[in-house]
């Protein structure tokens, strides 16, 4: 199955949407609640990342009966020192991405730590790609 | 802990309807930061903030959480209320502070998450 969602730039009206969409998908094929959760808050906090950084960003899911690949790629800034940003503490965000409740430089290393695989790479001036992949089965 | 035993301890009021509140209640854990809240593991826990915007919802969506109890007294919007409502997550508003919602519920036996 293929699912693809738009996310754009300074929106936290409609962040989350994608999440919530993928967390209703998996719960429907019986997923485990904890690897549901994994997913779910892996993609949250790249959708959320999308939304305080970039100016869009495209997110497409493809989820096989034992995995689920998500890539996350965005037209932005990019990230000039992708080790730096996966620090926890190490933030660039705005006031207003940090009066959302978020923005503490905890995000990168939140989604790594929820994704079996996770891959990360930014061009400098053009955007930043997340991939992340989750078994679905114990 | 029931729904609306938490409610009365805390001079709240519960905002969504037509959800189960019958739920039970075990555990808490107070913040304003949503990152926090994304670091952590949940099972009957109710998440006490300040934060009264669609992504505090959003947070508690992603991580289990089923209600939501908004301290000092902020403004929940119509949208906010609609979105708890649609993702199965009970909403209170309290006038009272995050310190002493968090008192209160820890003097009635209500455990902290760690």
């Amino acid at each position: 199955m293929l699912q693809t969602y738009k996310v754009t730039g300074g929106d936290f009206v409609n962040a989350g949407k994608a999440s919530s969409s993928v967390k209703g998908i998996l719960k429907q094929l019986n997923v485990l609640a904890g690897l549901i959760k994994r997913v779910v808050v892996a993609l949250y906090e790249a959708e959320v990342n999308v939304a305080a950084h970039a100016y869009s960003g495209n997110i497409l899911v493809e989820i096989e009966s034992d995995q689920v690949r998500i890539r996350v790629t965005d037209s932005g800034p990019g990230i000039e020192d992708i080790q730096m940003a996966m620090k926890e503490g190490f933030s660039t965000a705005s006031k207003e991405v940090r009066e959302m409740g978020f923005g503490a430089g905890m995000g990168l290393a939140n989604i790594k730590k929820n994704s079996d695989t996770f891959n990360i790479t930014s061009v400098p001036g053009e955007g930043t790609t997340v991939e992340i992949i989750n078994k679905l089965t114990d | 802990m029931k729904i609306q035993e938490i409610a009365n301890i805390i001079n709240g009021q519960v905002l969504t309807s037509g959800l189960d509140a019958g739920r039970e209640i075990s555990q808490a854990f107070s913040s304003d930061l949503m990152s926090d809240v994304l670091t952590r593991d949940y099972e009957d826990t109710v998440l006490i903030t300040g934060l009264a915007n669609l992504q505090a919802i959003r947070t508690a969506e992603m991580s289990d959480i089923g209600l939501i109890i908004i301290a000092r007294g902020k403004e929940v919007g119509e949208e906010m209320i609609r979105l708890a409502e649609s993702s199965d997550i009970v909403l209170i508003k309290s006038a009272y502070s995050l310190f002493r919602i968090s008192g209160l519920l820890y003097e009635a036996g209500i455990k902290p998450i760690f």
